[in-house]
């Protein structure tokens, strides 16, 4: 059988030939890589054993010009927005942005269509941190959501990107490049799905989030996967002088779901707050690698992933916070919390520091286990039977996250899939 | 009138006897002063009033206007009319106050429509902040916050009969205050009757009981009126008897 991953295959996908260069330049450096096993320690517990490249096809395009003009409903229950690009099988089909915005000089499209200034810096986060899931989504990228925000200028609403992905074995490649300039402010919100019925399904996805000095950027990932779809995604910040970042993360979908949370503070007194809430069930795997890396003196992240698993779902987190000599003076926080709910389902957690700077400040806390014998006693003698307070503390759980999300709007519907997947579970 | 009676109660745990047989009976309005030292058994029995399943009864009942509430589970317990104010309240993230009540008001089938307006109430009479009923009950409250929004769930669940486990631990004078002042206007108002477990007098200054009992190594070793507690201050548990009247 024929790779279809091959240099050849990536150029003849269609496009603007800096990318099709683009494209084949990394497929040929991925003819040379080998694939990813789990006895390398970042795929340690992983499913990437089971991944068989045959098994998909790139560059599916989408069946109809646009299936739900303006992203649909999935796009509405996010709520009020400055702009919107809809992105169907990693093309984009649809874009709009609020008028007084593009006045003020804020791209929003897709990056086959960026300029040169955007252009230039598409990639930052995949060189400096590649792997061969980097190689295969840069080799058959077809493009993706691009949000130039120049100088000082502050978007109030979010803007929205969605993403849908359908057909069996198709292999979808999404990007996002977000460009935050010094001192300026935005929300950008993504939220992922593939169709519930398409048999083996890759989304392979890339989200690079670049906040220059004195930026603030809010960032909220939500996938929604259908249960035969794997996602392999890798989403990293590189953070200018006093610039934050609060990102969140929602993963409910996915067959085995997979996300690298990477956070750079590369300038003095950058901030990051990464979050994240995950919920298993059935034989999904969600697998989480994250890392707090502290390159300035100063430096401020906090990290709080919070998961559950049911049935026969396992989660995997595994965080590093590492500390270069330059970060005197840093802090670093790290909490995962798991609850296992079933005796079927089982999660990982393993949290690591690597201190080379002085006078900093450390902390990091995991969790792994079934819903805590206090807090039910306690719920039990307000008069509450135990299934009705098991229940109260997982939405609680839960709510501790969504409410604060940065989209309140959204938080109903991601309710209702976590109360779907409670009572969807036999045990 | 409620009653609730307590009779000839052993309890242990994990093998180790800590209530020695407790006789108290306790009926609607009164105030009941539990005082001892570390280590006496005071919080084991208000566990074992509750129902958790690490304390083991060996012998004795309780009941509650004749009804047993030994080998009840806990829920049904607080259903039938018994709470529990925690000497350490437990965080509960995501869940705040007013989903408590109205899941514990549920379960006894009384209309939930009015529990924001209820909650908000009982937190302005004791002094709670809104941001505490948004938050998940007791997540990073202080000590005395934990203990308002104890005493606001008490108020809100109206009980008949209340057993504060040390409420007057870890809190401020002026919680202190709000927090007894509201217990008595219950045991006026709605007739609560109240088991007050503590180990300081500072408590009965403001919650005025009618009874005082002294229990140390698991049995109740003197009963009297709120002049025993002021003989304690005196003379220290050491001052007291230990031999069962």
């Amino acid at each position: 059988m024929t790779n279809p991953f091959s240099p050849a295959a990536a150029r003849a996908i269609s496009g603007p030939s800096w990318l099709v260069k683009r494209r084949v330049d990394a497929a040929e450096k991925l003819a040379t890589t080998a694939w990813p096993s789990a006895t390398e320690e970042i795929w340690r517990y992983s499913r990437v054993d089971d991944f068989d490249p045959e098994r998909y096809h790139p560059d599916p395009r989408p069946t109809k010009p646009e299936t739900a003009p303006g992203g649909g409903p999935f796009a509405a229950e996010v709520g009020a927005r400055a702009g919107l690009v809809v992105i169907h099988n990693g093309h984009v089909v649809h874009r709009e942005l609020d008028d007084a915005l593009a006045a003020q000089g804020v791209w929003l499209g897709d990056i086959a269509d960026a300029e040169e200034k955007a252009r230039e810096r598409l990639g930052t986060v995949t060189d400096s941190s590649s792997d061969a899931f980097t190689l295969l989504h840069d080799g058959f990228m077809t493009g993706g959501a691009c949000l130039h925000v120049p100088e000082g200028v502050v978007i109030e609403k979010p803007v929205v990107v969605v993403h849908w992905s359908e057909g069996d074995g198709a292999a979808i490649f999404p990007h996002t490049l977000l460009i935050a300039e010094p001192g300026s402010e935005v929300t950008l919100v993504e939220r992922a799905a593939s169709a519930s019925a398409a048999k083996g399904m890759l989304v392979d996805a890339v989200v690079e989030l670049l906040v220059d000095d004195r930026a603030h950027v809010r960032y909220v990932g939500v996938q929604e996967h259908g249960p035969q779809t794997w996602q392999i995604a890798l989403q990293r910040a590189h953070l200018g002088r006093e610039a934050t970042l609060r990102s969140s993360a929602v993963a409910l979908g996915g067959e085995y779901a997979r996300l690298r949370s990477e956070s750079i503070l590369l300038g003095e007194g950058a901030e990051s707050d990464l979050l994240a809430v995950y919920f298993g069930d059935g034989d999904q795997m969600l697998d989480f690698r994250t890392l707090q890396e502290h390159r300035a003196p100063r430096t401020r992240s906090d990290l709080l992933f919070k998961g559950a698993v049911e049935d026969n779902a396992r989660s995997v987190y595994s965080g590093l916070v590492h500390l270069l000599p330059d970060a005197d003076k840093a802090k670093a926080y790290q909490t995962n919390r798991n609850l296992v709910l079933t005796e079927g389902a089982s999660a990982e957690s393993i949290p690591n520091l690597i201190i080379e700077a002085n006078d900093v400040q450390c902390s990091h806390a995991s969790t792994v286990g079934p819903i805590d014998e206090d807090q039910l006693y306690y719920l039990e003698t307000r008069g509450i039977p135990p299934e009705d307070a098991e229940r109260l503390i997982i939405l609680g759980f839960f709510d501790d996250v969504f409410d604060r999300l940065p989209v309140p709007d959204l938080v109903g519907s991601l309710r209702r899939s976590v109360i779907d997947k409670l009572e969807r579970c036999t045990a | 009138m409620s009653t609730l009676a307590i009779k000839n109660l052993h309890a242990s745990v994990d093998g180790a006897e800590i209530l020695r047989g407790i006789d108290l009976e306790i009926n609607s309005g009164e105030v009941h002063a539990l005082m001892g030292p570390n280590g006496s058994g005071k919080s084991t029995l208000s566990h074992v009033l509750m129902g958790r399943s690490d304390y083991e009864v060996t012998q004795g009942s309780v009941t509650l206007d004749g009804v047993e509430l030994l080998g009840l589970p806990t829920w049904r317990r607080a259903e039938l009319g018994l709470f529990l104010v925690m000497q350490y309240p437990v965080e509960v993230p995501g869940v705040t106050v007013g989903d408590l009540v109205t899941a514990a008001l549920k379960v006894r089938g009384v209309a939930t429509n009015g529990v924001g307006d209820l909650v908000a109430a009982e937190a302005g009479r004791l002094g709670v902040r809104d941001e505490f009923l948004r938050r998940g009950v007791n997540n990073e409250f202080s000590g005395g916050e934990k203990k308002r929004v104890e005493t606001l769930q008490l108020a809100a669940l109206a009980p008949r009969f209340a057993v504060l486990d040390e409420i007057d631990s870890g809190l401020d004078v002026d919680a202190l205050r709000d927090v007894a002042r509201r217990v008595e206007e219950m045991t006026s108002e709605s007739d609560l009757g109240v088991l007050a477990i503590t180990h300081y007098d500072r408590l009965l200054g403001e919650l005025h009981p009618d009874w005082v009992h002294i229990l140390l190594n698991g049995h109740i070793v003197r009963t009297g009126g709120p002049e025993l507690a002021q003989e304690l201050e005196r003379t220290g548990y050491e001052g007291i008897n230990d031999s069962p009247k």
